[in-house]
């Protein structure tokens, strides 16, 4: 795929506080990128670098291999969907989407036959006439994704679409923009904080924590080979011990030696230890290769969500049959369902 | 609860005394002449009738002309002046709007007294055209010094709702406007200032109400020959001593407001109605 924006070493300095501290990013045609990460982390910040509304203090950023940083906001062609919409309130659907067409000078007759083309896409055909105001979350959502969409940009920025739409219609938005994504066939670059909305949409993932880019990697890699122990325990839920490593393919932790399926590290190196919680099973005591007693037990719809406590910590076990609270339990897993993660790793 | 609506009471007395009993006596007085030694009051419709002169007609032309001028260069001065404030810092916001009520704390008559000693003919300005040999202007008990003195005093209630306007209004609505390709004059045009026509209007109302009636300015920047509909209402009650003519005039100026405030009212909602209506953003 063509290389379509670059960041190159962004810092972002907000009267002392460092909020980007040196992004380099690359971001290809045709892609569905997220930046992912815990509020404050500089997702937004670096979405309005690219978007031209806040300048960075140092750094270049590239758009198709020309450096954009003193481009005006009108220039470039990217556009928004604003965390809250930002609908012009004093127009109705029609004018708000027209909007940028009409500033383009585009013929009235054009104009209406493009508009009506994306309010036929975003599933709004017929509210033309509606005032934006006395629309629902999800339909100004969607007056706003077709505002940005009209305007045929070649990358479309998403901040935070969908977090004031409840959890139902949030599901239906993460699809029907994919799919929108899809059919548009151009650039998304999407932020949230949401990891599962990230995991269900991407195809790139950019987690981010404290003004780093923490790990960069597709969902499925994200999520079973996370970097370091922040990925891990931001991306679902996890158990992260700390253990050595004795040699290639062998572990360490809670005072036993566990075989594993990574190797290259220093012998006796001190590493996380990331165990996802429906990896582990709970099996009959003489079964396990440790044993502990239940503490508690939650429905959570599709699964149990069990705490068992050992000598040496409570772990976090999904699955579906469910166990007794204050019986005697093993612990298995397999080796593969230990991921290790060098203390010292970050991206 | 019941306690609570008790304290109602005194307040009930204060706005019966102190608003309702005046206004009914305003009514009185406007329709009603002195009587003979029997009836102490007389019905009539004469001190209307009586208004109706094209002296007074003119009188109350001249007002609403220099209560629209006066209104017109506060938001040509005002609007200007409070888009800025609105996009400086916030230090040097709190810092501009307190410039700005400042004079307001100082009393109003005051305030004016201290312009005739700047326009009067040997004040401050003329003494400074005569010390660089230039001919004085005469600028007092002029149209010129009458809405000078307006515009001062009523200017900073036309920055403050626009101000207030500008600066509630969505920064990313902005910023959405950029992103769609507008430059600043474009966002201005068709998206801030549209947004801010409510600020204008209660400006407006602020402005030309006041404006229309006052009596103060006039009579010390204009002079006793200047007549305005406050003053001929002044006159009627304290040189003259025609409480009737005076009462029946109020009522007139009273209707004419009522009206006017109606229609602004009307106009501001019907540009709500368009814009606003319990959307996220507002």
């Amino acid at each position: 795929m063509r290389k379509l924006i670059e960041f190159k070493n962004i810092v972002k300095d907000f009267n002392g506080n460092l909020v980007l501290k040196g992004i380099n990013l690359t971001i290809h045609e045709n892609e569905f990128v997220t930046l992912l990460g815990p509020s404050g982390c500089g997702k937004t910040t670096l979405l309005r670098i690219l978007g031209g509304f806040i300048p960075q203090t140092s750094g270049e950023v590239y758009f198709e291999n020309i450096e954009i940083s003193n481009v005006p906001p009108y220039k470039r062609e990217i556009n928004t969907v604003f965390q809250r919409y930002a609908l012009f309130p004093h127009m109705n659907v029609y004018d708000n989407v027209a909007f940028g067409l009409r500033i383009k000078k585009q013929s009235e007759n054009i104009i209406k036959q493009k508009v009506e083309k994306m309010l036929k896409l975003v599933g709004l055909e017929g509210f033309g006439d509606r005032a934006v105001t006395l629309m629902s979350g999800g339909q100004q959502q969607r007056v706003a994704i077709a505002r940005a969409l009209v305007n045929e940009p070649m990358v479309l920025l998403l901040d935070e679409p969908l977090g004031a739409l409840d959890l139902k219609l949030r599901k239906e938005m993460q699809h029907e923009l994919k799919k929108i994504q899809k059919e548009v066939g151009i650039t998304f670059i999407y932020v949230t904080h949401d990891q599962e909305e990230a995991l269900t949409m991407s195809d790139n993932i950019v987690v981010m924590n404290n003004g780093e880019i923490q790990q960069i990697g597709g969902p499925t890699d994200i999520y079973n080979e996370p970097q370091n122990r922040f990925v891990a325990d931001f991306i679902g839920e996890s158990n992260i011990i700390e253990g050595t490593m004795l040699d290639d393919f062998s572990v360490s932790f809670d005072g036993a030696t566990f075989e594993c399926v990574d190797n290259g590290f220093t012998e006796g190196e001190e590493v996380d230890i990331v165990v996802r919680p429906e990896d582990l099973d709970i099996v009959p005591l003489e079964m396990g290769k440790m044993a502990g007693v239940v503490r508690s037990s939650l429905f959570k719809g599709v699964h149990y969500e069990i705490v068992v406590e050992t000598e040496f910590r409570e772990w976090i076990i999904h699955t579906t049959d469910n166990a007794e609270v204050d019986k005697r339990v093993g612990l298995h897993f397999f080796p593969e369902d230990l991921h290790i993660m060098s203390k010292l790793r970050t991206y | 609860m019941k306690g609570f609506a008790n304290l109602v009471r005194p307040y009930m007395v204060w706005i019966f005394g102190g608003i309702v009993i005046p206004m009914l006596l305003i009514v009185l007085y406007a329709f009603t002449k002195h009587g003979n030694s029997v009836m102490a009051f007389q019905f009539t419709l004469d001190n209307f009738i009586k208004f109706f002169d094209p002296v007074f007609v003119k009188v109350l032309m001249k007002s609403f002309e220099v209560a629209v001028v006066t209104t017109l260069l506060c938001i040509l001065l005002g609007y200007p002046i409070a888009y800025i404030i609105a996009n400086v810092n916030e230090k040097i916001q709190t810092l501009l709007l307190l410039l700005i009520t400042m004079p307001m704390w100082i009393n109003m008559l005051v305030r004016t007294y201290s312009w005739i000693s700047i326009l009067s003919d040997k004040g401050l300005i003329n003494g400074f055209l005569v010390y660089l040999n230039l001919s004085p202007i005469k600028m007092m008990y002029t149209d010129f010094a009458v809405i000078l003195g307006m515009v001062y005093n009523f200017l900073p209630f036309m920055i403050l709702s626009i101000y207030t306007a500008l600066a509630k209004m969505d920064k990313a609505i902005i910023h959405a406007s950029y992103d769609l390709g507008a430059n600043r004059t474009q966002t201005f045009l068709r998206v801030v200032f549209p947004l801010s026509l409510s600020g204008v209007i209660s400006g407006i109302t602020l402005v030309f109400l006041p404006a229309v009636s006052t009596f103060v300015i006039p009579k010390f920047l204009g002079g006793g020959q200047y007549m305005l509909i406050g003053n001929l209402i002044e006159n009627q009650f304290i040189t003259v001593g025609e409480w009737n003519f005076g009462s029946a005039i109020s009522m007139i100026m009273a209707a004419i407001i009522m009206f006017s405030m109606y229609m602004t009212r009307r106009f501001d909602r019907d540009i709500e109605e368009t814009s606003k209506g319990g959307g996220v953003v507002w």
